[in-house]
């Protein structure tokens, strides 16, 4: 399983046998510095955003009774439900110089003054924070809910503050969680290359895909891609160290008081909320509606299937990749490992590489298997030649279980982090067999890390653009397809109308999953 | 038990999903050989709304089924490549020569000879060894807006580099191939060290970063952050479609030397070709008469065979001096023209 997942980062690797000194010297002397701090202010800014946004939020829906909380609470899951290249070009639409808010800026305040820049750092940063920080809010505030109060309350009543008791006893018991919403929202960050992109800033992504297209250098840019996951093998093993060495495992039921907010905490704690909802995803979504009603003329018959194609490929991402998941994680746990060895952790790092990269190492291992492998025996068997696995479904599958695993590991493997060892040596000296210990133990007190997990990667999966592009079979496209002949045309006016789409459909499972795991 | 009925549903989905991959493979089989109509397959990165009425037409025409996927060139070059003697595309079609070019250097295309094309397609529009063709001309021109600029005061590419222009010009960003391919092209006519300092002089000259797109520039323009750039005429098109009022206008720098910048899409039969033969018609119709007027009218671009008129909206920017370099050369020089904009410091 793992091997499988290797196979692209192998044919990555493998690129460091041509040296290409002149395209390396050329990127030191003009671009390398500029891509390694943009990378570092993307990484720095992002981290802190999703970090201080989910955490808080996580901490007020999860621990806090204030007006607003009971839709609030998965509403601010919504912009999950917003592709990163989507919002960026809403977010340029809408904050531009010739976008309509600093229009009406200039005409009431003059056109000399001050209006920040969008097309900078910082609005890169602010773009991806809003729809990555639901990652760690997710995970965080499914942390602090399975933590209960009792502890909190327990650190009060000894006198400390209500800020130090979150600090010193709440936080670090959630630490795991946290660290794997980070690293989430991180490795999409790195492998991002739709935003950044569309904000023409320089990223290692964006300079693997100049190394490729424009120098048609397919071995530098793999080996700059084999420099990016060097940069998230530093990250997974400090995500490894900030998960720290303490255990956490699920205690039995407690209860589930909220502290109650009063007065001006309770407006804060509701117009802080508000806020990230409205700046997330009721402006955004609402720009999409309005350019959406202009074309809407578009919504043909044709459209079913681009929805149809999508959904399908999302549901069946999904399942292979739960199902792959549980069982390296089970295994994990049979080995007697409470944490993901070696070989798990690179199979995550797919997910930090930008997806086209990733697809044509998928594509070039799978083309060389029909060429040397399949075709052999086809012609053995007295078949034509011919093409079984590239342009095939099941690689395009392949390609999200890849790209996805980590995803779907995250909250499968924190869930069973949290089922006490206890419950299985007792089924065990009951007699269960492995099977039945994986059945009738792990899979109801799984139920829901499993479904968020099937969720998460439903909804990752109808946003995937570039492995879709490249892999699906004829006359599979999708939404995410119909998004890209558009916006590579620069016309985003029209690539509303599906954008639209697929956040909708992508609305009731991160509702789903939210209202799940409220339970 | 929960776990049953659960482990029931997963498992009985997961059938459903080998039944589909199944199905999926099924449909991917190549039609045999003994079909009186063949199948053509095409891996296209012009856009789906730009070539799928023309293929429709083509079929409903001549029985042919076209089926095609569209992606970006590099993406779908890197999969003929590795596709190899596999591969089921029969045409590869791009936009940008460089691209084509690339193809050809990798040996994916196969030369043909076909009179229809080579009477169709003028020399400069395609490569020497006509393993592909030029079906479209794409002019990349000056844009101005129409209230501060006057087009008295253009001229040339090069004088956009003038510090007449300081703070005034916006571009596109140059990870585009086709402002790689305008440089390109100006090596080639310029010289580097020219044609470095050209393009140093209109990063000096940038009232603000390079955009991601013509369109964004554009509108940019309109709202008076900058005041010129340069841009592919059939984004203006689909501009002044949308705003018939728009402040902005063409200007057809260079009249008086090599004349305006223009790049092609175009397309090639695959050497792996399994209906090559079918392949080569469907390109000597696209050359031809009844395909070249809607090819080109479909995205207001130039038709590549010159006996066809462009559409009236786009007769009525007027008429130019095109450059007419052979625009393999944009492919040759590619990589020179990355490296000297990342010199220039044009990102």
């Amino acid at each position: 399983m793992a091997a499988l997942v290797m196979l692209p980062v192998t044919v990555i690797l493998l690129s460091w046998g041509t040296a290409e000194t002149a395209i390396w010297q050329h990127l030191i002397e003009t671009q390398l510095a500029r891509l390694l701090g943009n990378t570092l202010i993307l990484v720095g800014g992002v981290g802190t955003w999703v970090l201080i946004l989910g955490v808080s939020l996580g901490w007020l829906t999860a621990m806090c009774e204030f007006p607003g909380r009971r839709w609030m609470d998965w509403a601010l899951m919504l912009p999950l439900a917003v592709p990163s290249y989507v919002i960026a070009f809403v977010a340029l639409g809408l904050l531009s110089y010739s976008g309509p808010i600093q229009t009406l800026w200039r005409e009431w305040f003059g056109a000399d003054t001050y209006f920040p820049n969008i097309r900078s750092p910082g609005g890169v940063v602010f773009v991806l924070s809003t729809v990555l920080y639901p990652y760690v809010y997710m995970l965080a505030r499914g942390a602090f809910l399975a933590q209960g109060r009792n502890l909190v309350d327990a650190s009060r009543l000894l006198g400390r503050s209500p800020w130090k008791s979150f600090l010193l006893v709440a936080l670090p018991m959630a630490r795991p969680a946290i660290a794997a919403g980070v690293s989430l929202a991180l490795m999409e960050t790195l492998a991002d290359f739709g935003a950044v992109s569309i904000f023409n800033f320089d990223t290692f992504t964006t300079a693997i895909y100049k190394s490729w297209f424009g120098f048609f250098n397919l071995t530098a840019a793999a080996q700059l891609a084999s420099l990016l996951l060097l940069f998230v093998g530093v990250a997974l093993i400090a995500e490894q160290r900030a998960r720290g060495d303490g255990r956490f495992h699920q205690q039995p039921r407690r209860k589930k008081e909220r502290f109650h907010l009063q007065g001006w905490k309770a407006l804060f704690a509701s117009a802080f909320c508000f806020l990230v909802i409205l700046l997330a995803f009721i402006v955004p979504v609402g720009q999409l509606l309005l350019w959406a009603l202009e074309t809407a003329g578009e919504l043909d018959s044709r459209f079913w299937g681009l929805v149809l194609h999508t959904f399908m490929l999302g549901v069946m991402a999904g399942l292979a990749l739960v199902v792959m998941a549980l069982l390296v994680a089970y295994g994990q746990r049979l080995k007697g490992r409470h944490q993901a060895g070696l070989l798990e952790r690179l199979a995550g790092m797919g997910y930090a590489l930008p997806g086209s990269v990733l697809a044509v190492g998928i594509m070039t291992a799978f083309a060389f298997f029909d060429r040397e492998l399949i075709n052999p025996v086809r012609e053995m068997m007295g078949l034509e030649p011919g093409q079984v696995l590239v342009g095939s479904l099941a690689t395009l599958l392949l390609a999200y279980v890849v790209r996805f695993f980590s995803v779907a590991y995250g909250p499968i493997d924190a869930s069973l982090e949290r089922i006490r060892p206890v419950f299985q040596e007792a089924a065990h000296m009951l007699g269960a067999s492995q099977w039945e210990v994986l059945k009738r133990v792990y899979f109801p007190l799984l139920t829901p890390g499993l479904l968020s997990a099937l969720l998460l990667v439903l909804v990752d999966t109808m946003k995937e653009m570039p492995a879709t592009l490249l892999l699906r079979p004829f006359g599979w496209d999708t939404l995410a397809v119909r998004i890209y002949e558009m916006t590579s045309e620069g016309e985003w006016q029209r690539a509303a109308l599906p954008s639209l789409v697929l956040v909708l459909i992508s609305i009731p499972p991160v509702i789903i999953m939210i209202r799940r795991s409220r339970q | 038990m929960i776990g049953n009925p659960l482990g029931r549903i997963a498992r009985s989905l997961l059938i459903l999903v080998s039944v589909l991959s199944l199905i999926a493979c099924e449909g991917q089989a190549p039609s045999s050989g003994e079909d009186a109509k063949p199948t053509v397959t095409v891996y296209s990165s012009r856009k789906e709304h730009l070539v799928k009425p023309l293929f429709d037409r083509y079929t409903a025409k001549t029985g042919v089924e076209i089926r095609y996927i569209t992606d970006s060139a590099g993406p779908l070059i890197a999969r003929l490549a590795a596709e190899g003697s596999n591969t089921p595309a029969d045409v590869l079609m791009t936009v940008d020569a460089g691209n084509l070019w690339q193809a050809t250097e990798q040996n994916l295309l196969r030369p043909l000879t076909s009179q229809t094309l080579n009477s169709n397609i003028p020399e400069h529009l395609r490569s020497a060894n006509n393993d592909w063709f030029g079906l479209s001309i794409r002019a990349r021109t000056i844009v101005y807006a129409t209230d501060r600029v006057q087009a008295s005061e253009l001229s040339t590419y090069e004088n956009l580099a003038d510090p007449a222009w300081l703070g005034r010009l916006c571009l596109r960003t140059s990870k585009k191939v086709y402002n790689q391919s305008l440089v390109a092209t100006m090596i080639s006519t310029l010289g580097e060290a020219d044609a470095e300092s050209v393009v140093s002089g209109w990063v000096a000259n940038f009232s603000t970063d390079p955009f991601s797109s013509d369109t964004t520039m554009m509108e940019a323009i309109e709202a008076g952050q900058c005041d010129l750039g340069i841009a592919n005429t059939y984004y203006f098109g689909r501009m002044k479609k949308a705003d018939p009022n728009l402040k902005l206008a063409l200007f057809w720098p260079n009249q008086n030397d090599r004349g305006v910048h223009i790049n092609i899409s175009g397309a090639g039969v695959t050497k792996h070709a399994k209906q090559a033969q079918a392949a080569q018609e469907l390109l000597e119709w696209l050359s031809g008469p009844e395909a070249q007027g809607q090819l080109a009218e479909l995205n207001q671009e130039y038709p590549a065979n010159p006996l066809i008129k462009p559409s009236a909206t786009v007769q009525a920017w007027g008429e130019f001096k095109a450059d007419d370099i052979n625009v393999e050369v944009a492919g040759r020089l590619q990589a020179a023209a990355v490296r000297l904009m990342d010199r220039a410091d044009y990102r």
